[in-house]
């Protein structure tokens, strides 16, 4: 909904001599207002830009700055060339496909658990699901570093008093041999356990999802109950298409969130993605290479091809937007 | 809800008034313990973390321990006669049994206790010797007797007591002293440095100074998007926006640059003056705040002459207040997680880490230790001020997330 702001009653009465006077203080007003966040956005975010584009064209090395040549495109070729660039991709596309569809759909999933009508302690509920949002993501990922452990942790114990339970039924009885995975020291776990942590980041998704089911009109359902819809078709015909403008921004939050993954793993497995480059994200061979290196030139290159990945996924997404999401009448 | 009568002509059989209310209530209960279910697996990581923090640094990693704080039970005897004792053998040629009249003692001595299948917990005087048939001798201080068992207490489990301790506090506070691997070790950084207590001061001033700032900074910029009509406001509202979107890769590398050149790395400036800008989030909620309130004061106040300054800060401010919390609080927090920017610009200088980084250095230098429960106490001094300020305020930070995240 945006804000309509035509109702400025200084129109109505004024002269129109007067009206350009008000234009004008409220131009020059306006400006000094904004100022800080101007000259913050040139000096942190506009320059830096424009440096950093120039910088991935070069050799800028932080230890020798005077030595800086022009290379042209030898930074992007480097990319493309270098293995652990190419394995830092792979991992981060692992990544990505393992954890978006889980954690929106595991957001979706809860927001439509605390908004049953029928669940009591709502609030409870909504507050427990989302306090992990706010505990610092160092404590959270050392957390669940232990919780996870696979000789100590309570997963471990969790996992296989389960499966211990469901041995003793017929036909799974193959279940009690089940030994928990050791997740961070399991070439093939530590990326899945990356994703299970990130599940503790949910809450702004599902706030954002119960804000957007509670603005779905109730005449809606009635309407469609009165037709005979039950609820799964209530929930596909009706709630999908009203929260698909929420799923949108969403799952584009989540994916430009995916391309920034840096501190947790940083945390969990150091900043060579441990185990066996297992975990090494695009963003900490980022920071290999402009910091454990320092070869700042190269570093920019690979933060500008980010860039340019998160801007093209997101200029489709809202190309595409206008088929599969449904904005409701004149809203927008 | 209006939907009961529409109900009615779908279903066929119309239910009694008591089924119908049992029928509710089942379903009530089952979607709550489900829901009840869910979060306490979900919340179980920090249940964890709690019972860890306040557990035993030995029992912790003890297999077969019990998963609440706890240590081993032990047994001390005083009573002499309770705790003397013959031992024996059997005598391999007449295959009876034959007493070794000398007596043995362990009265003061700290008895390990065992779950004795059958008997409960006994305390172990005299252990199994497969080689001279020698039992098992137990004490059962509830009974005040002795009981002679055939078992190898090795495959009995021990037996535990509840215990709370606090140890592993001071082992993270005091953990300054104890750094013998890592980057650096305690000596190169000049002795103690100061563990917990500096990381706590660190980060108060960082996100502290930066809050006022970044409040400040958000409060004026959002006044000038929301009450001035200019060219190009609009345009640079989106532009606001999108340095949301914006990954803070691309502008990294050329800040550190700059910071780097005007000597400010190895110094807090860079985690606090940027903010100083007004941050794009902070905006957005502000000004989304401000439009809602009724611009009739403002319009009173400015044909009495007022400025658009004392405007600001005599009307918007005093209406603002929950926008206003909620932002120094979202900086304020924000400060104490950020990790990346106090990573790069502090390299080196533990003693001016905030808590985020001392928390990864402690756990990164600590971990060889093998002792999970300072670890897990680490966290806990990392994250208890910010959960419980959340709770305090949830509200206020709830609401704030839904502010900026659906009225785009």
């Amino acid at each position: 909904m945006g804000f309509v702001q035509d109702t400025d009653i200084r129109t109505s009465s004024a002269s129109p001599k007067r009206k350009l006077n008000m234009a004008q203080r409220d131009t020059a007003w306006g400006f000094v207002f904004l100022s800080p966040w101007l000259i913050g956005l040139a000096l942190f975010t506009a320059i830096p830009m424009i440096v950093s584009f120039a910088l991935s064209f070069t050799d800028f090395n932080i230890l020798s700055p005077t030595h800086t040549h022009f290379v042209g495109l030898a930074n992007y070729q480097w990319m493309l060339a270098d293995d652990l660039t190419q394995q830092s991709i792979f991992i981060t596309l692992k990544f990505a496909i393992l954890s978006v569809p889980l954690t929106i759909f595991t957001a979706l999933g809860i927001a439509l658990l605390v908004n049953q009508k029928l669940l009591a302690g709502k609030r409870v509920f909504r507050t427990l699901f989302f306090m992990p949002v706010q505990i610092p993501l160092v404590a959270s990922v050392i957390v669940w570093i232990d919780f996870l452990n696979g000789n100590t942790g309570w997963l471990k114990f969790l996992l296989e008093s389960v499966a211990h339970a469901l041995g003793q039924l017929p036909f799974l009885g193959f279940m009690s041999s089940f030994s928990s995975p050791n997740w961070f020291n399991d070439d093939s776990w530590a990326l899945p356990g990356l994703v299970l942590i990130g599940l503790w980041g949910i809450g702004t998704m599902m706030l954002i999802f119960l804000a957007g089911l509670q603005s779905v009109p109730t005449e809606l359902y009635e309407a469609a109950r009165v037709d005979g819809a039950g609820a799964w078709r209530q929930f596909r015909d009706v709630t999908l298409p009203m929260i698909s403008p929420v799923f949108f921004y969403n799952l584009l939050l989540l994916i430009i969130g995916t391309a920034q993954y840096f501190t947790q793993v940083y945390v969990l497995a150091g900043p060579l993605g441990n185990p066996d480059h297992q975990t090494y994200v695009y963003n900490l061979n980022l920071y290999n290479t402009a910091w454990g290196s320092n070869e700042m030139g190269r570093g920019c290159a690979l933060a500008w091809f980010m860039f340019l990945i998160v801007l093209a996924v997101s200029v489709i997404m809202f190309r595409t937007s206008a088929r599969w999401v449904f904005y409701a009448g004149a809203d927008r | 809800m209006t939907s009961i009568a529409m109900e009615v002509p779908v279903r066929a059989k119309p239910r009694s008034r008591l089924s119908r209310r049992l029928h509710k209530a089942w379903s009530r209960g089952s979607v709550t313990l489900v829901a009840a279910g869910l979060c306490a697996l979900f919340i179980l990581p920090l249940i964890y973390m709690f019972s860890a923090a306040f557990d035993d640094s030995s029992t912790i990693i003890t297999p077969g321990a019990p998963l609440y704080p706890a240590i081993a039970k032990t047994y001390t005897c005083t009573d002499a006669t309770l705790c003397s004792y013959h031992t024996g053998y059997i005598d391999v040629s007449t295959g009876k049994w034959v007493v070794d009249p000398a007596v043995q003692s362990s009265v003061g001595q700290e008895l390990p206790v065992y779950q004795v299948p059958g008997h409960g917990d006994l305390a172990l005087l005299a252990d199994h010797d497969p080689s001279t048939g020698q039992p098992c001798i137990f004490i059962d201080s509830s009974a005040n007797k002795q009981v002679a068992v055939l078992v190898s207490s090795v495959s009995l489990s021990q037996a535990w007591q509840f215990h709370i301790t606090l140890d592993n506090f001071s082992t993270a506070a005091g953990w300054a002293d104890k750094i013998t691997s890592g980057y650096v070790t305690s000596s190169s950084l000049g002795g103690d440095f100061g563990g917990f207590a500096r990381f706590f001061f660190n980060t108060f001033i960082i996100a502290g100074v930066g809050t006022i700032g970044a409040t400040i900074s958000a409060i004026i910029v959002a006044f000038g998007f929301a009450r001035f009509r200019f060219p190009g406001r609009d345009v640079l509202f989106l532009v606001l926006i999108g340095t949301i979107l914006l990954p803070f890769q691309v502008t990294l590398i050329p800040q550190f640059i700059i910071f780097n050149a005007i000597g400010w790395t190895g110094t807090w400036l860079p985690l606090i003056v940027p903010h100083y800008f007004a941050n794009a989030y902070n905006v957005f909620l502000l000004r989304q705040y401000f439009l809602t309130l009724p611009r009739e004061l403002d319009e009173a106040a400015m044909i009495d002459g007022a400025s658009p300054l004392r405007i600001l800060m005599f009307i918007i401010i005093p209406q603002s207040w929950p926008a206003i919390i909620a932002v120094l609080l979202f900086h304020f927090f924000f400060a104490w997680n950020d990790f990346l920017a106090p990573l790069i610009y502090l390299t080196g200088k533990p003693d001016l880490y905030p808590i985020a980084i001392g928390l990864n250095y402690f756990n990164t230098t600590f971990r060889v230790n093998n002792a999970p429960s300072a670890i897990q106490a680490g966290a806990l001094l990392a994250l208890i001020l910010p959960v419980v300020i959340f709770f305090l305020a949830q509200r206020v930070f709830m609401r704030g997330v839904v502010i900026s995240g659906v009225e785009k």
